[in-house]
């Protein structure tokens, strides 16, 4: 595989945290930090994860990303140019598919296109295109709630592709998924991370997802939320490659990094425990 | 003891038995207890105009009402057939019904929506929320007028409130995970408002819109006692005025049925665009 993206050819974008704090201000009571002085760059062809125990603010800083909430102090910028807010370069994924029910399946994906304008029959064919790519091949006129929740999934992974964004923000986009489903739509990820040229930055509870897909591991550690750890990793290339899953998991560098990984952050918990 | 007092009273059996009321609840549906009651009522009503026990012009047979109806739908009364009366009376409702939807969603949205629009609508809708409509129609009759404007005027504060806080409550329910799925997309807010918000309070605002026709039908008699020359509120009226009660009974039927009718087309017309309902 190698490096993903002609780098030499024009620069990558990048995706940058600042010296990011947030809290949630008046409104939240507490006035605690979340997130404390986050320094993190992602790069267009890169294939980032965080992961971190429940509350340690990865929702929070996926909404930074998306511009949904502005950070207290610092800023983030897409190269070098302030996001303050939502913008079709950074599509969102979220765990509840968030799709339109009155909408079929083509008409969801299709609705970033429809938001510019695009005329009806281009939209169509977008749509069609990208249901074949996300594995649902003639379930554009399919309502939403005839969907399974891995289909669901599927489509809002197609809609946010339609977006053609620069960056893929994923807040556990399988997370209500079952194993097996799960493992399918982890190796569409990748592909289509590999393929459409789009950075992700992808928030997960699963290690082994974690090390599986991405090219660098986040570990957010709580209160307030700050980067722990910044692990690059390679498994990923592997699984596009076509080996198995199964095999890979075996392999020591796979568990070693593993167990690190679980130390980060469950250091963290007796360290609060203490 | 209580469970088996409430089995016994659903299954409308003397036997004492769990089992056998279990089993007659089973073969005896809801609904043929309700046909029979309303044929022990008809039954009833028979027997006391039959042997007179009250006197016709208070309560005239069953049979007597059916054939006014049958008057009312060919000759008519005071000056119109039953379907000229009907058609008045659905004209005011739904000319009120365009009325305050076009006033309510907007109401809705702003409330729902801004700080100010709360500020300034919440305290009108929640004055005129509890007023009976009977109590502000000679006002508005000073206002605008006894001809059909005041009637539609009513009508329309009838159905405002529940228009409005349907509005509001479904607007408030929508998910922010929908709304900023689309600003990630690139919406602007006029773009988030008519795709994603308006289509999530649809639901919401049509449930409203039932409840709206039921109130408005309901202030429909009301509004039409004062001069009005169509309409089956002012025929109920004029019929009592000459004490004619078959007309009387008949018209009531009618306003009844025309109520169940609006509610069935209501629940299809729901159905038909809101399938996914509370699905998602
Ligand atoms: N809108 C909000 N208002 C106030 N506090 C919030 C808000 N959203 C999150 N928080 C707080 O910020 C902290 C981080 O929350 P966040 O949702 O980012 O965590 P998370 O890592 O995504 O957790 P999880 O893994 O459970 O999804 C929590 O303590 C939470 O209570
Ligand atoms: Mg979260």
């Amino acid at each position: 595989m190698g490096t993903p993206g002609p780098s030499k050819a024009f620069a990558v974008s990048i995706l940058s945290f600042e010296n990011v704090s947030l809290d949630y201000g008046a409104a939240a009571k507490t006035g605690k930090l979340v997130l404390g002085a986050i320094n993190l760059s992602l790069r267009a062809d890169e294939f980032v994860a965080v992961i971190g125990r429940s509350g340690s603010g990865k929702t929070s800083l996926l909404n930074l990303a998306a511009g949904f909430i502005a950070p207290s102090n610092g800023r983030i910028a897409i190269d070098g140019v302030t996001i303050d807010r939502p913008g079709a370069d950074r599509a969102v994924v979220f765990q509840d598919d968030a799709l339109y029910p009155w909408l079929n399946a083509r008409d969801n994906i299709a609705f970033p296109l429809a938001l510019r304008s695009v005329p009806r029959a281009d939209r169509f064919e977008a749509a069609e295109k990208l249901l074949n790519h996300v594995g649902l091949p003639g379930a554009g006129d399919k309502k939403i709630w005839e969907l399974s929740g891995g289909m669901r999934q599927r489509v809002g992974i197609a809609r946010a592709l339609a977006s053609s964004p620069r960056f893929l923000l994923l807040d556990e986009p399988l997370g209500a998924l079952d194993a097996l489903t799960r493992g399918k739509m982890q190796e569409l990820l990748l592909t289509i991370w590999s393929q459409s040229g789009a950075g992700v930055l992808l928030i997960t509870h699963s290690i082994e997802e974690a090390l599986l897909l991405a090219t660098r591991v986040v570990v957010l550690s709580p209160d307030p939320g700050r980067i722990a750890a910044d692990i690059p990793v390679s498994f990923g290339r592997e699984v596009l490659a076509g080996q198995p899953v199964r095999t890979i998991k075996k392999q020591n560098a796979f568990h070693s990094l593993q167990e690190t990984l679980t130390d980060l952050i469950h250091d963290e918990q007796a360290e609060r425990a203490a | 003891m209580t469970v088996s007092t409430e089995t016994y009273i659903a299954a409308g059996s003397l036997s004492g038995s769990n089992d056998q009321s279990r089993r007659q609840r089973r073969t005896f549906p809801t609904i043929m207890i309700s046909l029979m009651t309303v044929a022990a009522l008809i039954a009833g009503w028979t027997a006391l105009s039959l042997y007179q026990i009250i006197s016709p012009i208070f309560l005239p047979s069953p049979l007597s009402v059916g054939r006014s109806f049958v008057n009312l739908v060919t000759v008519g009364f005071v000056d119109s057939t039953l379907a000229q009366h009907t058609g008045a009376s659905l004209l005011r409702i739904f000319a009120a019904l365009f009325a305050s939807v076009f006033i309510g969603i907007p109401v809705g949205l702003a409330i729902a929506s801004s700080r100010v629009g709360k500020g300034i609508f919440d305290p009108i809708v929640e004055f005129l929320r509890p007023l009976p409509p009977l109590a502000y129609l000679p006002l508005i009759i000073i206002w605008v007028g006894i001809g059909e404007t005041s009637k539609i005027v009513v009508i329309s504060l009838a159905m405002l409130p529940a228009i409005i806080l349907s509005t509001v409550a479904g607007v408030k329910s929508v998910s922010s995970d929908r709304i900023n799925a689309a600003r990630s997309f690139g919406a602007t807010t006029a773009q988030v408002l008519r795709h994603v918000t308006l289509p999530s309070a649809l639901p919401s605002i049509l449930t409203g819109v039932r409840i709206a026709l039921g109130a408005g039908w309901s202030t429909l008699v009301a509004a039409e006692l004062v001069a009005a020359t169509r309409g089956l509120g002012f025929m109920i009226q004029a019929a009592a005025q000459f004490l004619v009660t078959d007309v009387v009974i008949s018209g009531i039927l009618a306003i009844a049925a025309i109520a169940f009718l609006l509610e069935t087309i209501a629940r299809l017309i729901e159905r038909r665009l809101v399938p996914w309902g509370s699905r998602l």
